[in-house]
């Protein structure tokens, strides 16, 4: 159980009354790092959202089990807190509230206790610049205006920030030039050790040149349908998803 | 004891806005409205016979005047309950040592001294009907400045006041303009002398602690020539469970080559009828800057006017409205362009939660000869919930085609994926809705001195904090 950090059993939800999720199973222990696949429309981001409690889904069945304990009903700002990270894969803007004091906030909130200001800022530096975000960032209101590519770099920039046990990244190389790819996947690496573990969502195996996970699961139809290593991505790049679907 | 109507009042916990003291007073007047009380005020008061007889014309027109067809519901509000004129037991004092200690202590703990130490040229502290601290630095004196209350004024510079008084504002214009003109008290007289800037604000604070009355305050300020200021003006009640009603007025006199800035943050506990009165005349090159905080009260109807008379007037106005449970805020402001070359820029950011009900009404007019004017009208609501209520309600009116009209308003409820996006990086919902809330008013809050950003933050936060019943 030491090792253990996620279980999902037999997980189904629904958003407005439709079925998303159809009984899905997975295990993560720490230190690993899984990705998953699957066509557009597949339940991706659905699962993502359920992991981190979004209010408009539903779980119909099946359990989450973080750290030896049942999170199906706690909220998202208590998941944050026990170390569940979502890198979203479309970010939303937040008018007149500063990448830099939201993030103090935030850092205060999950580490509970009251983050220095001046800590804060060096560390925040230290970030921003090992992700290549220029330092006027700080001062810009939270996604507004914001490339696409921009947000994903805020979102592995908050997660270096936050340092989460468990990061679910949705997509967050789509709409990635081939440096900001490489800059975000040096930041999961940095932060990658044997206490944590990273759950990607991706399209591209390009990620995958720089990060090396041990699962790659095919999520279709609101199922985990196939479950191997890294050279699963490899075959779907050439032989896309039809082959898998009985 | 006696007999009230209770009125159902929702408050949050307003802290030390809500201290309570005991009702002490030299001189009350009968509840309601009637020549008699209206005479004993003015005897009271020791006027000359030209303000006794403008009362009683006034509560004529009172009595004339229909409640005004639109807006909020004024049904409830029953003059023959409230008492207008509540004398406190003191006079007007000079030094807070002579204030009584319990009204010394209100005002501290509102932290008017303190203000007046750090930040303000001179003060004016209002308690229920009447004045009871004035002061003024030295070097204001001699250049002329003026600063008291209106009593003083009308026996030291009665022919200031007689040539100004309700000129601006005349108690024919509205139902309430005409009741503030029967029964006013208390209130601000500043005059500044041509050229005579005065760099640090002046400010006047009006606190309402009896339950059931009303507070009439009169304020009259003239900005000459060339000159400028700044006034800043503060309103607060306790919570009571009976309607207090507070109808003040304001007649700002800018004139050419003159600016002032208004500045006003009003906090009343949720028994109180706000009915408000505020106009500016500007002269040639004058400048008019309105900010303007309105928080609390039950009903507020508060539409500062802003008369662009002489060519190149210019008119700022910047609102902060938020009303929660239990209110109905009708708030806005009204532009008229007069001349050619002037200009209004108005933004508002008002807010609403728990079923409150937040209104913006606005109205700019351009009439015939006021070539090349400009008017920019940003107006933006946010809802925090589905039961909230809010609306834009401007209306132009323009007679000269020469003009240059930007018009915006957004009304939107607050996102739940943005809420949702700030709790999933470990913030509470309810922080994470206030900050969605302060980065709202946040264009606004940054362009306000420090100080008033951080009452205005503050004042949103005691807002969102929830509710008691
Ligand atoms: N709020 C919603 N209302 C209705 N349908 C929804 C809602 N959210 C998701 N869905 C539907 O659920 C299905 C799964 O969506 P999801 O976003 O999880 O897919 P995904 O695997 O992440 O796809 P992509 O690769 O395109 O990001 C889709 O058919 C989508 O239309
Ligand atoms: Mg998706």
């Amino acid at each position: 159980m030491s090792n253990e950090l996620l279980k999902i059993n037999n997980l189904s939800a629904k958003v407005e009354d439709k079925e998303i999720l159809k009984g899905i199973n997975l295990e993560i222990k720490k230190g690993e790092i899984h990705v998953i696949m699957g066509p557009n429309g597949a339940g991706k981001s659905t699962l993502a959202s359920i992991l981190m409690s979004h209010p408009n889904y539903e779980i119909t069945d099946g359990e989450i089990i973080y750290q030896g304990e049942i999170i199906n009903n706690l909220s998202p700002d208590e998941k944050a807190k026990k170390g569940i990270f979502l890198s979203f894969q479309y970010p939303e803007e937040v008018p007149g509230l500063t990448v830099e004091s939201f993030l103090r906030a935030a850092k205060s909130s999950v580490s509970n206790e009251q983050v220095r200001l001046m800590e804060f800022k060096k560390n925040l530096k230290e970030k921003m610049d090992l992700l290549k975000i220029g330092e006027d960032y700080a001062k810009r209101y939270l996604n507004v205006g914001f490339s696409g590519g921009e947000k994903k770099k805020n979102e592995i920039l908050q997660m270096a920030m936050l340092e989460p046990t468990l990061s679910i990244l949705d997509e967050t190389d789509s709409g990635l030039d081939v440096d900001a790819v490489k800059i975000v996947s040096q930041g999961v690496k940095m932060l990658a050790n044997n206490s944590n573990a990273f759950i990607i969502i991706t399209h591209h195996k390009k990620i995958l040149d720089y990060i090396k996970p041990d699962f790659v699961h095919v999520l279709i139809d609101g199922k985990i349908i196939k479950t191997s290593d890294a050279s699963l991505a490899d075959e779907i790049e050439i032989k896309g998803y039809e082959w898998l679907k009985i | 004891m006696e007999k009230r109507n209770k009125t159902y009042v929702e408050d949050v916990n307003r802290g030390v806005y809500d201290i309570k003291n005991e009702v002490r007073y030299s001189y009350k007047s009968d509840k309601g409205l009637t020549p008699e009380i209206i005479k004993a005020i003015s005897k009271e008061k020791n006027e000359p016979k030209w303000m006794t007889d403008f009362r009683l014309k006034s509560l004529e027109v009172y009595h004339k005047l229909d409640l005004p067809p639109w807006g909020p519901d004024l049904s409830e509000l029953n003059m023959e309950d409230i008492v207008t004129y509540i004398r406190p037991d003191t006079k007007m004092n000079t030094s807070w040592d002579e204030v009584p200690e319990d009204i010394k202590k209100t005002f501290d703990s509102l932290g008017i001294p303190e203000a007046e130490r750090a930040a303000l040229a001179g003060v004016g502290a209002q308690y229920d009907s009447e004045v009871v601290y004035h002061s003024i630095r030295e070097e204001l004196t001699a250049q002329g400045v003026i600063y008291t209350d209106i009593e003083t004024a009308i026996k030291e510079y009665e022919d200031i006041v007689k040539e100004y008084f309700m000129t601006c504002v005349p108690p024919k214009d509205h139902k309430f303009a005409a009741l503030h003109g029967a029964v006013w008290s208390g209130g601000s007289f500043v005059y500044v002398p041509e050229g005579v800037n005065v760099d640090i604000p002046l400010q006047s604070y009006f606190r309402l602690n009896a339950p059931g009355a009303g507070q009439f305050e009169h304020t009259l300020i003239i900005v000459e020539k060339g000159a400028s200021l700044h006034f800043i003006e503060g309103c607060s009640a306790p919570i009571h469970s009976v309607i207090n009603i507070h109808a003040g007025c304001v007649e700002l006199f800018v004139k050419e080559d003159a600016s002032l800035r208004y500045s006003t943050i009003e906090n009343w506990s949720r028994n109180m009828y706000n009915l408000n009165t505020k106009r500016a005349i500007v002269e040639k090159n004058g400048t008019i800057e309105w900010v303007s905080g309105s928080f609390g009260s039950k009903v507020s109807m508060l539409y500062p006017m802003s008369i662009l008379r002489g060519e190149r007037a210019k008119a700022e106005f910047t609102g902060i409205t938020f009303a929660g449970k239990g209110q109905h805020l009708d708030t806005g402001t009204k532009v008229i362009h007069a001349a050619p070359h002037t200009s209004s820029n108005i933004n508002t950011k008002s807010i609403s939660k728990d079923g409150g009900i937040a209104i913006y009404r606005g109205a700019v007019k351009i009439s015939k000869n006021a070539n090349h004017s400009k008017s920019t009208v940003t107006c933006e609501s946010l809802m925090l919930d589905s039961k909230s209520k809010s609306d834009t309600i401007p209306v132009i009116d323009i007679m000269n085609d020469k003009v240059d009209l930007g018009h915006e308003a957004k009304i939107g409820r607050i996102s739940e994926e943005a809420i949702f996006y700030l709790m999933s990086r470990g913030i509470s919902e309810e922080e994470a809705k206030a900050m969605i809330v302060r980065g709202f008013v946040e264009p606004i809050t940054k362009e306000l001195p420090l100080e008033y950003a951080v009452e205005m933050n503050n004042l949103i936060n005691l807002e969102l904090e929830g509710t008691i019943g």
